[in-house]
């Protein structure tokens, strides 16, 4: 089966080791969706339960929340630009991009740890209403998408400066280049339903 | 795969400018312009569905020949989005619908007023 190699197209399909890998991904990445679902429907649902805390139109701010969302956005673009290269066979431009991607991504965990940090300071944490914990559930189930993420990513740097560009690790980038821009789309979502909707309302 | 010898793939290029723009329009939308918040609410849904599909197609590779035509991706996005819209619909209708949040102001001391009303009425 595995030694069934196709000549042409992209190394990450020739096999059907490969093809199977990615297929799988996708599964996971529609599990994911209606995980996160449900993490959306719990925030929508305790919407406006503060208790005594904060508001979230008092401590939202949109500052910050933009800048997030263009570091992630960015970031998504590089990686497309990281899988781009190593189409064209190019294992240092798939690593620089790739280091540019991790890059933004430290850079947006670092404000979204920033913005946490700031919200205990202003009272409101995981602990002080059902609507906090609900935000920090969400938020923070997406932050840690990204924490892994990044160390994955680095793992599989480590792997491509020893093995090179073959049909195995070129499918281990094109699963975590998905992966990414998975997490983007989620954010595009918090940053829209709970961060946008949190300052109209 | 022809496109892939190109030095800058313009897909991605243009799939991040809209999506820089959507992001734009839809921040605009909720904190500079004066519209309606329905209006403003279902507005920024639609470019976040928007820039999802951007995502999709223009990042993702769903569509491209050697997935089978995006038959496997797009079946599995199409599905959970579509469990995604239930789910979160589902949970607003049966436990949002109808009933209002505002224990803080009115709806609270509405609620005491009844309580009263009650009180006086096994008083007397």
């Amino acid at each position: 089966m595995a030694a069934e190699e196709l000549k042409t197209g992209p190394l990450e399909y020739r096999t059907q080791e490969g093809q199977m890998g990615i297929m799988g991904f996708w599964i996971f990445l529609g599990a994911e969706v209606v995980l996160f679902s449900t993490l959306f429907a719990t925030y929508a649902v305790l919407f406006g339960r503060t208790a005594d805390a904060p508001l979230p139109s008092e401590l939202f701010e949109p500052g910050i929340v933009l800048v997030m969302t263009f570091l992630l956005l960015t970031s998504s673009f590089t990686c497309g630009l990281a899988i781009h290269e190593m189409r064209r066979g190019s294992v240092k431009g798939l690593t620089i991009w790739m280091a540019i991607t991790l890059a933004l991504g430290l850079g947006f965990l670092g404000f979204e740890i920033f913005e946490f940090v700031h919200y205990a300071h202003e009272g409101a944490t995981i602990q002080s209403s059902a609507f906090w914990s609900s935000f920090f559930i969400l938020a923070g189930t997406h932050g840690l998408h990204v924490t892994l993420g990044i160390g994955w990513a680095i793992l599989l740097l480590i792997q491509i400066k020893q093995r090179g560009l073959t049909n195995v690790t070129s499918r281990k980038f094109f699963i975590i280049s998905l992966y990414w821009h998975f997490l983007d789309v989620i954010w595009i979502f918090i940053f829209t339903s709970v961060y946008l909707i949190g300052m109209v309302i | 795969m022809a496109h892939s010898n190109k030095r800058v793939p313009m897909n991605h290029v243009i799939g991040f400018i809209l999506s820089l723009a959507m992001t734009l329009v839809a921040a605009w939308a909720a904190i500079g312009s004066d519209l309606p918040v329905r209006w403003v609410i279902i507005g920024i849904m639609i470019l976040a569905l928007l820039q999802a599909g951007v995502q999709l197609f223009m990042f993702m590779h769903v569509t491209e020949a050697e997935s089978g035509n995006g038959h496997v991706p797009w079946n599995m996005m199409f599905h959970g989005f579509a469990l995604a819209g239930i789910i979160v619909a589902g949970s607003l209708f049966t436990m949002s619908f109808g009933f209002d949040h505002n224990h803080g102001g009115d709806g609270g001391e509405q609620q005491h007023e009844q309580q009263h009303e009650q009180q006086d009425h096994s008083g007397h």
